[in-house]
């Protein structure tokens, strides 16, 4: 079973991880964006964790609902929103239970994503962070958090040979082909650190 | 590249605190980065609020006061504001009878206020959206985030404003943003790129004696890179370019619009080539505004934006305004 603390340590290991990453992500963000996912991200997660400490909230969903609205408040752009709204809806789809099962999480991760394609418009394919969340939540069904881990990190590289189709990337039209999409990285991170947290 | 700043981090706060000191008619919040109009909220009447990233200045904060826009909500340097600036904005303006979201289609932009639009709706206010999307370079808009928004703004907020002003109903006023939205059609050339504080060097390398045509307002390039043009030509390219997607049927109304750094001398002679173009094409043009409206910090150029309008448009766009951007009538 997965309690409070599983979820704050996965929002301070995807935090850890941005922050060491920040550098790739805004690198990556050059090319096709306007070079501040890596910063937007870091500025986000760690008033997440500050957040948190500070709340102190003390069931899953709870974590997971304060963290979004954190993020939503304090990023901007559109990543704000979306990580926002992952969190947030995954958050609500655990209701107020004190702990939940890997199946629970899986399903309720599933929610906040179907909430993400909802909000972004995006679908499987438009070289977006949706190319590695939804990988990532179908093997989490079936495999667990590592398996979830590959899944998401194979989603974000297969970015690479896409055009993009939404957000600033896609008035680039076919000179967004041959990058790798940023929020698509920085997903792969935010799944990585799932299985951080489960000591995996 | 020198600026007249003190650091860059502080860049949209001190620009806050300048307007506070030089618009008592406005509250200005500096913290929670929102302008309302100091008499807010008026009884009976529909609140507009728009919002964006800063750098187009004076969109949209030179734009609020009566007959235009209730509130506004400037984000970072390009970077969209977040849902609970436009959220306060609505607690702040709301009378009762709605407000109304004007927002740029940029995905930050939209994604933003539509969060903004549900912590409104939660704490019982009417919130109604119109999109603007005037911008004819984007040409493939189904793979795309679509059409950006950029002149046609202006228009936006000023006859919807208006129309609030009279007291019309939300769902009126949201109906004649969109009417205004959908005649309209912008196009911009860039002579140079611009500089954001924080990066500090220009977004992009354009020689001298080359060109940027069909740019947004983000200091991104545009659709095609040509050696320099005269003011002639380039207003030629640009109306042709508007009048190919909106074939003219209507008198319309012009805005030809400083990019940031185009002085004014040059944009009212360019304005005089596309007065000229305009009138070869056999479009009547019922008015004119030239400056610096929907700016894109540093950066040299001009777009230009046509919006074809009826009487009832007409009558709306000359009723009395008093913002610290754009004033008349009263």
């Amino acid at each position: 079973m997965l309690d409070a603390d599983f979820f704050r340590r996965w929002m301070a290991a995807t935090s850890a991880s941005v922050d060491r990453e920040a550098e790739r992500l805004t690198a990556l963000d050059s090319p096709i964006g306007d070079a501040d996912h890596g910063s937007n991200l870091q500025r986000g997660f760690r008033a997440v964790t500050a957040t948190l400490e500070k709340e102190a909230p003390d069931t899953p969903g709870a974590v997971l609902t304060l963290a979004g609205r954190q993020l939503i408040s304090t990023v901007g752009g559109a990543s704000g929103p979306l990580y926002g709204t992952l969190l947030r809806r995954t958050g609500k789809a655990l209701g107020d239970a004190g702990e939940v099962s890997e199946a629970q999480f899986a399903e309720a991760l599933r929610a906040g994503v179907d909430a993400v394609m909802t909000l972004g418009g995006a679908a499987p394919g438009d070289k977006t962070m949706i190319d590695a969340l939804v990988p990532a939540v179908d093997a989490l069904d079936e495999g667990g958090f590592a398996a979830a881990r590959t899944a998401a990190e194979e989603g974000a590289l297969a970015t690479t040979p896409l055009q993009a189709r939404k957000g600033r990337a896609s008035y680039l039209g076919e000179r967004s082909i041959g990058h790798q999409d940023p929020g698509a990285t920085s997903s792969a991170l935010l799944v990585a650190a799932l299985a951080e947290a489960a000591g995996e | 590249m020198k600026m007249l700043i003190n650091v860059p981090e502080s860049v949209v706060a001190d620009a806050l605190r300048g307007m506070a000191a030089a618009h008592p008619e406005l509250t200005v919040d500096v913290e929670n980065r929102v302008i309302v109009r100091r008499d807010a909220p008026v009884a009976g009447k529909v609140a507009l609020i728009s919002g964006g990233g800063s750098g187009h200045e004076p969109l949209h904060g030179g734009f609020v006061g009566p007959g235009m826009l209730s509130a506004a909500c400037p984000g970072e340097v390009f970077t969209s504001p977040v849902p609970d600036q436009m959220a306060r904005a609505a607690a702040a303006v709301d009378s009762g009878a709605g407000v109304l979201f004007i927002v740029k289609n940029y995905t930050g932009d939209v994604l933003n206020f539509d969060m903004a639009a549900e912590l409104a709706e939660d704490e019982g206010i009417r919130v109604a959206k119109v999109l603007v999307n005037d911008d004819v370079a984007v040409t493939d808009s189904l793979y795309t985030a679509g059409r950006r928004g950029v002149g046609g703004t202006l228009f936006v907020e000023k006859i919807a404003g208006a129309a609030a002003d009279e007291g019309q109903p939300l769902e009126r006023v949201e109906a004649i943003g969109r009417q205004v939205n959908e005649n309209s059609r912008s196009f911009g050339v860039a002579l140079s790129a611009c500089t954001t504080p924080a990066k500090g060097s220009p977004t992009f390398d354009l020689p001298s004696g080359e060109l940027e045509l069909g740019i947004g307002i983000h200091g991104e390039p545009g659709r095609q890179r040509r050696a320099m043009m005269t003011s002639g030509e380039i207003a030629e390219f640009a109306v042709h370019a508007i009048l190919e997607d909106m074939p003219p049927r209507n008198p319309v109304l012009v805005l030809v619009n400083g990019m940031g750094a185009t002085p004014l001398l040059e944009l009212y002679g360019f304005n005089a080539e596309v007065q000229r173009v305009l009138t070869e094409r056999g479009v009547t043009v019922a008015r004119t505004l030239v400056g610096n409206y929907v700016t894109s910090l540093d950066m040299a150029g001009a777009s230009v934006t046509l919006c074809q309008i009826d009487e009832e448009l007409l009558r709306l766009w000359d009723a009395p305004v008093k913002t610290p951007g754009l004033r008349w009538g009263m």
